[in-house]
């Protein structure tokens, strides 16, 4: 199977791989937002000690 | 006590004490990263390319191996959700009232692409993106459920009593469980009955099978980290005054 028989799903592309799109990018997302908030938190919160010890 | 082991309970003190709940996670991330990553090549491989197309529905089929694994999910996560919420709201325990709220937005997840990859593949096979029937509707009332136990928890600002009031909201809303799962069974619907867990014998190839189940191991293992990520998160933010946060802090720099 060449690749361009596999992309085009049999004529169902579209929705073949809009599905899989949506599902990665919100599966991606989900655990992002988790890692950024954390960071930011640990930022924060580093700053807060930082004037509390100077 | 003696009825209980001693590593058995000096294990669940352990589980149930913050500092090493969040450094046994911090350890476990990479291998259950690499899990992870093995078991969604091995799936989307066999599930994309290998397994033979369908003899009715052509190539729209393999919409199922995201659909399917993440419906399951979506209910599993719910249950889960509710047990941890019974377990912090029985022993009070921080960590299972952390893990019900971390598993809330991981669950909406799933619930969301089951819902939006079953519309997807609703338009070719049904000819519409949407109907009413028991299914698609208890499955989205799971999706609400989700989206009001997070919106439930950012309103109250006490965390405890927040975790209190998301997890009998989690444990009411369980009865939908069931509703979703025999909903093929009890109604006449347009969504198909079950293909793989049925008790005699799947009606499904085991070409097409098996990557569906290695995709639904690799969703199990998706819950894991996300959840534990998230986890890491909330009980950062509530324990942000304690000593081992800000002993943490101090090695960090």
């Amino acid at each position: 199977m060449d690749l361009q028989t596999f992309f085009a799903m049999g004529g169902y592309a579209f929705y073949v791989w809009t599905s899989y799109g949506i599902c990665c990018v919100v599966l991606v997302l989900n655990v992002v937002v988790s890692i950024r908030k954390r960071r930011q938190f640990l930022r924060q919160l580093a700053r807060k000690q930082a004037r509390q010890n100077s | 006590m003696a009825l209980i082991p001693a590593p058995v309970v000096r294990f669940y003190h352990r589980m149930a004490s913050p500092p090493h709940f969040y450094a046994l996670t911090e350890k476990l991330m990479p291998w259950l990263v690499a899990i992870f990553v093995v078991l969604l090549a091995i799936g989307l491989y066999g599930g994309l390319y290998l397994a033979p197309p369908d003899y009715q529905q052509g190539d729209s089929y393999r919409i199922i191996y995201i659909h399917v694994p993440s419906a399951w999910m979506s209910l599993f996560i719910y249950v889960m959700m509710a047990v941890a919420g019974a377990i912090g709201l029985i022993w009070r325990i921080k960590l299972a009232e952390i893990v019900a709220i971390s598993s809330a937005s991981v669950g909406a997840s799933f619930t969301f692409i089951a819902l939006v990859t079953g519309s997807l593949w609703g338009k070719p096979m049904w000819g519409t993106w949407w109907v009413w029937d028991a299914r698609l509707t208890s499955e989205l009332i799971l999706l609400f459920l989700y989206l009001g136990v997070i919106g439930l928890y950012n309103a109250i600002d006490d965390k405890r009593t927040a975790s209190k009031a998301v997890a009998i909201l989690a444990l009411v809303g369980v009865v939908n469980i069931p509703v979703i799962h025999y909903s093929v069974e009890w109604w006449n619907t347009l969504h198909q009955g079950p293909t793989v867990t049925k008790m005699d014998k799947p009606s499904i190839h085991v070409s097409m099978l098996v990557p569906l189940l290695v995709m639904a191991a690799a969703f199990k293992f998706y819950y894991l980290i996300a959840m534990l990520k998230r986890a890491q998160l909330e009980l950062l933010q509530r324990e942000r005054t304690s000593a081992w946060v800000k002993k943490m802090l101090a090695e960090q720099q």
